[in-house]
């Protein structure tokens, strides 16, 4: 047991065999930043917010297993650097005005982006115009807001079994679609009860006529900040 | 009425642009055609604002509106705010809010309407009021005021925190709030938030009743001036509460003309379309509204305090009625048109406000738990509120599955459009006309366009701050001579 540890900002983490570097980290009480990572679903290894150097090389610690005696650097300034220039070209890719989003202060994007101090989106805005799929009963989504961490695909194929989102084009064309002929979330078996309700990061799978509800101010990431929760779950 | 919009003989006049930039929306510039021996021949103030921001809501769902509209306006976004909210209870189908929810809304309303108030006063206009419109542009701004008179300078800017402090504690922030939702509020006060607030309401009080004395004053000290400076007459529209009472919340509306007669009355105000409408002219952004009946010459109207003030039979709250009665009396059964006027009224509403305010801290409703309800849900809704500036119209539909199909904003900056192209001209007939333009005598024009406390972002900027460029211009269209003044207030 005591050979299955590496060292991870100075500090010392057991790990299972098996186990990647977040999920060490994770289960030790160490914050990583992430996105596009969850602990119940396979990682993805897309968003590499959670790159960190161990031993001196770049990795993505969503995907990279724990390895005794490794030394691993992640909260430094230059990797915490680079992590906000993505979150800047997250910002900037897709339609973030956290003042008038419902999901401001439950939203992991704005949540880690407060974490590390990210004062401005820095590069010029793409001001994408996707409109929103509000065919379905009970829940919407706003693609303006998709950061591509493919969660809902993972949920919806691998949990609820259904297969309802997908990834369509490449590169800077990739975007979220919908499983069906008409493009539409009500033409899909999509329930409120799927876990790929649950999992969206950000603000685009949203509960309708909900909104503000919780006040600002009251809500997960209002209370503490996410590096303060590194196991918290999504709701 | 219209003289001076457009001169027969543009092309050979010589052309001064007063034109503050913006920094966030709204953008404002007056221009003046003059002739060689400085004769106004048109005057023109043109807005660009708001643009696109209807469009931007289409596709939207219902309930982010009350939140998204506030980027309208960083000045008073919780007018915004309250105004979409209202058109949204409709939506939901919530005819009538519950006591908490109702009293909440009010609260925060009236504290918007106490900081609005006092920035425009303190902050914009005591400098031109305390000092001369033309006095040295040095000292003419808010730190000239405090120097002067720090008393005055400090009660200002602790009204209007006050004020902050009451929408911070109803709208859970102290900009883009998310108190106010379809149907109700997401919170009410908690005790400790009201005891904060009511240890400072009745020194807010006091302070609001001095500010009147103080506007009062300046009028008496020099009743020609603020009597007539940039005046003209116009009818007046507000909404008012059931008995006719001052109600800046909700109400219906009503309509006098230049003669104080009333022309229309308890008009529902989901009917505005019939009774309002909209005309757009080539030179500017912003719409001239007028009420239909009297077509577009004759329709237009003034919004704002001064209209409000004299719209009403009665103000709930002592001592603001009192002080009403005697704005009242000292027109001696006239209305007062003058702009300058504007702000002995709007000190008589901060007074109003900020007695609702106390009244409403003692109303054990505002700790209440029971925020939302619904009802049957509708295709369409408008909600009206007196915003600081004036009579604020949202009006949506919104489809079956939730999303926005259309909107229609009326601003309380668009309704006193054409009221404010008047003040201006009214004054570049005046000081101008036949005059060397200088620095002073441009001022004079802000003066009379601040009184509306129009909603531009230039107002926003502490005054002798606001940029500048005045460019003159020979009549073959060449530049003469440019006359520029940095947001540092530098002139070169
Ligand atoms: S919709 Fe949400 S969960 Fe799905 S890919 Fe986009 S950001 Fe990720
Ligand atoms: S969390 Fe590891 S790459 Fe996204």
């Amino acid at each position: 047991m005591s050979d299955k540890t590496f060292v991870l900002d100075g500090k010392t983490i057991p790990y299972a065999e098996g186990q990647t570097i977040m999920q060490a980290a994770m289960t030790a009480g160490v914050y990583i930043p992430h996105l596009c990572y969850h602990p119940e679903f396979k990682p993805h290894g897309s968003c590499k917010l959670c790159t960190v150097k161990a031993n001196g090389r770049q990795a993505a610690s969503c995907t990279q297993l724990a390895q005794s005696g490794v030394v691993v650097e992640s909260n430094t300034g230059e990797l915490n650097d680079e992590r906000r220039a993505l979150l800047q070209m997250l910002f900037v890719e897709g339609n973030h005005f956290c003042p008038s989003c419902e999901q401001s202060g439950k939203c992991k994007l704005q949540a880690t982006a407060y974490d590390l101090n990210m004062m401005s989106t820095h590069f010029d805005h793409f001001f994408p115009d996707r409109p929103v799929d509000a065919s379905h009963s009970d829940y919407l989504l706003d693609f303006n807001r998709c950061i591509l961490c493919s969660l809902c695909i993972r949920a919806s194929r691998d949990v609820d079994g259904k297969n309802v989102f997908g990834l369509a084009g490449r590169g800077i064309k990739s975007h979220l679609i919908v499983n069906a002929a008409s493009g539409q979330l009500a033409d899909t078996d999509f329930t409120a009860n799927d876990k790929a309700a649950q999992v969206c990061p950000v603000g685009v799978i949203l509960k309708k006529r909900k909104g503000f509800a919780v006040p600002i101010g009251q809500r997960t990431y209002d209370l503490n900040p996410i590096s303060a929760m590194p196991g918290v779950k999504q709701d | 009425m219209n003289q001076l919009e457009t001169a027969a003989h543009p092309e050979n006049l010589r052309r001064v642009a007063i034109d503050p930039v913006s920094r966030v929306e709204g953008h404002g510039k007056v221009t003046i055609l003059l002739d060689d021996k400085n004769k106004v021949h048109q005057v023109r103030l043109h807005i660009v604002e708001f643009r696109g921001f209807e469009k931007f809501i289409q596709g939207r769902p219902y309930w982010e509106v009350p939140v998204m509209v506030q980027r309208l306006c960083g000045i008073c976004p919780v007018s915004h705010n309250l105004a979409a909210s209202k058109a949204m209870d409709l939506i939901v189908g919530a005819k009538h809010l519950t006591p908490t929810a109702e009293k909440i809304r009010r609260l925060m309303h009236y504290g918007q309407i106490l900081q609005s108030h006092a920035l425009h006063f303190f902050h914009l206009c005591s400098p031109d009021l305390l000092f001369g419109f033309d006095s040295d542009v040095a000292k003419r701004n808010i730190v000239g005021v405090a120097a002067k008179y720090p008393d005055t300078a400090r009660r200002g800017v602790l009204l209007r925190k006050f004020g902050q402090e009451v929408i911070r504690h109803t709208a859970g922030k102290r900009i883009h709030g998310t108190g106010s939702v379809p149907g109700g509020v997401n919170k009410s006060l908690k005790l400790a938030e009201r005891d904060e607030l009511l240890k400072d309401i009745y020194q807010m009080v006091e302070w609001s009743r001095d500010a009147v004395q103080l506007i009062k004053e300046m009028h008496s000290q020099n009743p020609a001036l603020y009597n007539s400076f940039g005046s003209f007459r116009a009818n007046l529209m507000s909404i008012v509460g059931n008995n006719g009472e001052l109600d800046l919340y909700h109400g219906r509306l009503r309509g006098r003309d230049a003669n104080g007669a009333i022309m229309f009355d308890a008009v529902d105000y989901q009917n505005y379309s019939q009774l309002i409408e909209e005309e757009v002219k080539p030179w500017t952004y912003m719409k001239f509204p007028y009420l239909k009946a009297l077509g577009m010459e004759q329709g237009w109207y003034r919004v704002g305090p001064l209209s409000r003030l004299q719209n009403c039979d009665s103000i709930a709250t002592p001592l603001a009625e009192m002080e009403r009665r005697e704005f009242v009396a000292y027109s001696e059964g006239e209305l007062m048109h003058a702009p300058l006027a504007y702000h002995w009224a709007r000190m008589i509403e901060m007074l109003f406000a900020a007695e609702m305010i106390k009244d409403l801290l003692h109303d054990e409703a505002i700790l209440g738990s029971d925020l939302v309800v619904s009802g049957e849900r509708a295709q369409e809704g408008v909600g009206v509120i007196e915003a600081p500036r004036g009579t604020l119209i949202h009006h949506y539909r919104v489809d079956e599955n939730d999303l926005v199909t259309m909107c229609n904003l009326i601003v309380s900056t668009t309704h006193n459009n054409q009221a404010m192209n008047e003040a201006v001209r009214q004054v570049a007939r005046t000081y101008l006309s036949g005059h060397e333009i200088n620095e002073g005598l441009l001022n004079h024009i802000e003066v009379a366009i601040r009184a509306f406390d129009p909603c531009l972002s230039c107002a926003t900027h502490a005054l002798g701050k606001m940029p500048l460029q005045v460019e003159l211009l020979d009549s073959a269209g060449a530049t003469l001579s440019t006359l520029t003044r940095s947001a540092e207030g530098v002139l070169s």
